[in-house]
């Protein structure tokens, strides 16, 4: 499921980052992990519960300056949906 | 051919062999650890650091029942500072609010709670003792805090009646995730398999039933199902591959490549208690001896689908084959597929669709 451009998604309880002196960072859930990178990893960091996903957007936008910001957009609102259906977040 | 060792990623820590519950398809040797045997905290812990230095990202705390342990608190905070992340599968009984608290309170990143069925009945016909109206005050008590939740049904022939009413518990406790997981049969399952393999029209009913419910909550619970794998085309690839994912401590600091692996004549098991658990993983013989292809015969060895399932289950291939390294027999391209189907004509004679009779169980008994 897509989520609203207004909503402010957070890791799902039983979700949480490895420590940042474990590489490569992995998203660590129940039974299963996932390897992140680049804009992977970046996303997941801001689904801290007070970004809404307009705000992630615009971070990603700036970051990658050089990429259509739509195409961005629709990105985000792919993985995030991915991520949700994985119940790795919450939104 | 690969030549670099694989990474291990999952460390399942079966800390004792006791419990308060004598499931009939326990998956702990029929050679039970007594507690005499059981290794100290301070191994333990020690094996936990080890193990994330090794790359190893998850633990399971089982058993036996974990919580049996009156260290288990300090356990689970040991191994989150070790670097790992910490998951919990109980029976849920030694347990109090307080308790529970604790073990959040020291870094339990994930709770999963096995359930022997949907009505105490049928749970105190399973496990022969009273646990089901605790698991229903542990899901309230789970609610106050913020940790992952998995519910666990393990199903078979006895349970799968009431497939509706465990989903319906999953409706009112939306857990992150349901397992409902078919019996696999070593051990006490295997002894008890006549009782326990599902009929054909009983698992079509499953697959219909899971599917649905699958599509209706997603998004919300993860829907996980575990097939039996005697009705299957190809076996499963058992824990990842034999020595390629999956690491296991017994009580007694004896390191597994599965579960099961006991079962297999002539396989030496070192210990934590003499070495490094990098030192196990990477050169004791037991994961060695199936590790990568070299030791597959044929169809395996030029089967497009090794690389997938790895031939299937080194004990099962030597529980129904009597060969440990031979193709996993629930194949259907093994030469031995024969043994199975038999085994599944008997379960789906047209007699058995009348209501049986109560069947003998061999309960595992609570070890010293
Ligand atoms: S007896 Fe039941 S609850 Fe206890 S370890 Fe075995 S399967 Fe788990
Ligand atoms: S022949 Fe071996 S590798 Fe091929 S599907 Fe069967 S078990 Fe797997």
């Amino acid at each position: 499921m897509k989520p609203e451009l207004t909503v402010t998604p957070r890791l799902a309880p039983g979700v949480r980052l490895n420590d940042k002196s474990q590489l490569p960072r992995t998203l660590l859930m129940p039974e299963r992990a996932l390897r992140l990178n680049g804009p992977s990893l970046e996303i997941v960091q801001l689904c801290d519960g007070n970004h809404t996903v307009q705000q992630i957007a615009e971070k990603l936008h700036a970051l990658y300056s050089k990429a259509e910001p739509k195409r961005i957009t629709d990105d985000l609102l792919g993985y995030l949906a991915l991520l949700h259906d994985q119940r790795a977040i919450d939104f | 051919m690969t030549t670099t060792l694989p990474t291990p990623l999952a460390l399942v820590a079966e800390l004792t062999h006791r419990c308060p519950l004598h499931c009939v398809y326990c998956s702990n040797p029929l050679q039970l650890a007594k507690r005499e045997s059981e290794l100290p905290s301070e191994t333990w812990i020690r094996v936990f650091q080890e193990a994330a230095q090794a790359g190893v990202l998850q633990v399971d705390f089982t058993g036996g029942e974990p919580l049996a342990r009156p260290d288990i608190v300090e356990l689970v905070h040991a191994a989150r500072v070790a670097g790992l992340y910490v998951s919990l599968i109980t029976s849920g009984l030694p347990l109090d609010e307080a308790k529970l608290a604790e073990l959040v309170e020291a870094g339990l990143d994930h709770f999963q709670l096995s359930f022997q069925g949907a009505t105490d009945e049928t749970a105190r016909e399973i496990s022969n003792s009273t646990s089901h109206p605790q698991k229903l005050r542990v899901l309230q008590w789970l609610k106050k805090h913020r940790v992952g939740v998995t519910l666990n049904f393990v199903i078979h022939r006895q349970n799968i009646q009431e497939l509706e009413e465990m989903l319906a518990l999953v409706d009112e406790h939306r857990p992150g995730c349901v397992e409902f997981a078919s019996v696999q049969y070593y051990g006490w399952a295997l002894a008890n398999r006549e009782a326990l393999l599902p009929t054909r029209r009983q698992l079509e009913f499953c697959v219909a039933k899971l599917k649905e419910a699958e599509e209706r909550l997603k998004g919300k619970t993860r829907v996980v199902f575990v097939v039996p794998d005697y009705y299957a085309k190809f076996p499963k690839p058992c824990v990842g591959g034999w020595g390629r994912k999956l690491m296991l401590v017994s009580p007694d600091g004896a390191v597994l490549p599965c579960h099961a692996a006991r079962v297999i004549p002539g396989i030496q098991f070192e210990n934590v208690k003499e070495k490094s658990l990098r030192e196990i993983w990477e050169s004791s013989p037991a994961f060695q001896k199936f590790r990568g292809e070299e030791w597959m015969q044929e169809p395996c060895k030029s089967c497009d689908r090794r690389h997938q399932d790895f031939g299937g289950c080194r004990c099962q291939a030597f529980l129904l084959a009597g060969d440990a390294a031979a193709t996993d027999p629930v194949c259907s391209l093994a030469p031995t597929r024969g043994k199975v189907d038999l085994i599944l004509a008997a379960v789906n004679q047209p007699e058995q669709a009348i209501p049986e009779q109560k069947p003998t169980y061999l309960y595992r008994p609570n070890p010293l």
